[in-house]
């Protein structure tokens, strides 16, 4: 497959949250405000990325059979990594994501790259998707947060633009149901053009 | 009175998929039927409550004695993907008929985020095993009763005209956004 392809494939065109509607619990959880998001993204490609370079390294070795366990240990690794290493440095981010830190293990979407593409293709192809779907997943996480930041309390990335309280409803759970269901709607339209 | 507490609080307060954004998936991936939507609850029931009994006993007597807890996220998913293996090969034997009724559902188990969720809330508030029980059983009817309704409305949806670009998705995006809002009108009961 064309590399560059293979990397920009996430964005819109199979972007994991809104077009094959993978992971969504961490999209629409802990998507509060875009630097939420953001946080949120980038832990998750580290675990997507990381995964699918062993996953593809190990694809020969492991029986058929026994496969999905492995995977799972070899991502539920990672996320304890990626658990241990934010708790230290970055604490206050830690406790604003809470539980879908570990609960990266059970992303479908992370999975569902080292079943669906890492068991299958080389390493470099394997990296190359996994450093693209994990941007797009970020992109899509900054996105939403950005757009309930911007609705919810009038400010992106923390910087107030306007006084006052905006329509809070977008920042509490419904909101996030409705401004993925728009957005997605948006990327459809763009996906057909 | 704690236990009232947890039930009301678990299933109309925090509902589990409409407060806390856990089992998206199958939320939106198996809720097109009513009768599918009450199979999944009746499997998600049973393996939460199992599963939450069976990492608070592995919690409490062999990674906190022994100082393991950092390795909670990979014991709780082999613990949890072995569960639901078990948990089939048993319904396979015992009850053919509800084996069939549920299907694939009981596979996809393995990657329900409630269940892992419910299993780790259970240990971070610091309940006791019967607590943790309730906790889970309620939270199992929780998603049940959005999974239940979301199907109910979804039914009726396929009889209405949707605008083009809100077809498919988005419409049950809002729609359960829609959903979500209605069960914020039980926040201040308990």
């Amino acid at each position: 497959m064309d590399q560059a392809k293979n990397f920009t494939k996430g964005f819109i065109r199979e972007n994991p949250v809104f077009i094959l509607m993978l992971g969504l619990c961490p999209a629409l959880g802990t998507t509060t405000s875009a630097f939420n998001g953001m946080g949120m993204g980038f832990a998750t490609m580290f675990v997507v990325l990381m995964s699918n370079i062993v996953v593809s390294l190990i694809k020969n070795f492991v029986p058929n059979k026994v496969r999905i366990p492995c995977y799972i240990v070899i991502i539920a690794s990672f996320v304890t990594i990626v658990d241990l290493v934010m708790a230290g440095f970055m604490p206050a981010l830690h406790e604003q994501l809470g539980l879908f830190i570990p609960l990266i293990v059970v992303n479908c979407f992370v999975l569902g790259r080292a079943e669906a593409f890492a068991s299958k293709n080389t390493l470099l192809s394997s990296v190359i998707d996994g450093t693209g779907m994990g941007l797009g997943f970020t992109f899509a996480l900054t996105l939403l947060g950005a757009a309930r930041e911007i609705l919810g309390s009038n400010a992106i990335f923390g910087l107030q633009f306007i006084e006052g309280d905006g329509m809070l409803v977008f920042i509490l759970a419904p909101g996030a149901f409705i401004a993925l269901g728009y957005l997605i709607a948006l990327a459809n339209k763009l996906n057909k053009q | 009175m704690e236990y009232i507490v947890i039930v009301l609080s678990a299933i109309l307060v925090n509902n589990i998929v409409l407060a806390q954004f856990l089992g998206l998936c199958p939320f939106f991936g198996v809720s097109s039927r009513i009768s599918t939507a009450a199979g999944m609850g009746g499997a998600v029931l049973f393996v939460m409550t199992v599963a939450a009994i069976v990492t608070y006993l592995i919690s409490h007597y062999i990674l906190i004695p022994f100082d393991l807890i950092y390795l909670r996220t990979i014991t709780y998913i082999l613990v949890i993907s072995s569960l639901v293996q078990m948990v089939e090969i048993i319904l396979k034997k015992v009850s053919p008929p509800l084996y069939q009724a549920l299907g694939i559902f009981l596979p996809l188990m393995t990657t329900n985020c409630a269940i892992l969720g419910v299993a780790i809330l259970v240990i971070q508030n610091e309940y006791t095993l019967m607590s943790g029980v309730v906790f889970a059983v309620a939270h199992s009817i929780g998603f049940t009763l959005a999974l239940v309704i979301l199907a109910g409305i979804r039914e009726q949806l396929e009889l209405v005209n949707v605008p083009e670009g809100m077809k498919g998705n988005p419409i049950i995006l809002v729609a359960a956004g829609l959903l979500a809002l209605a069960f914020m009108g039980f926040a201040g009961i308990v």
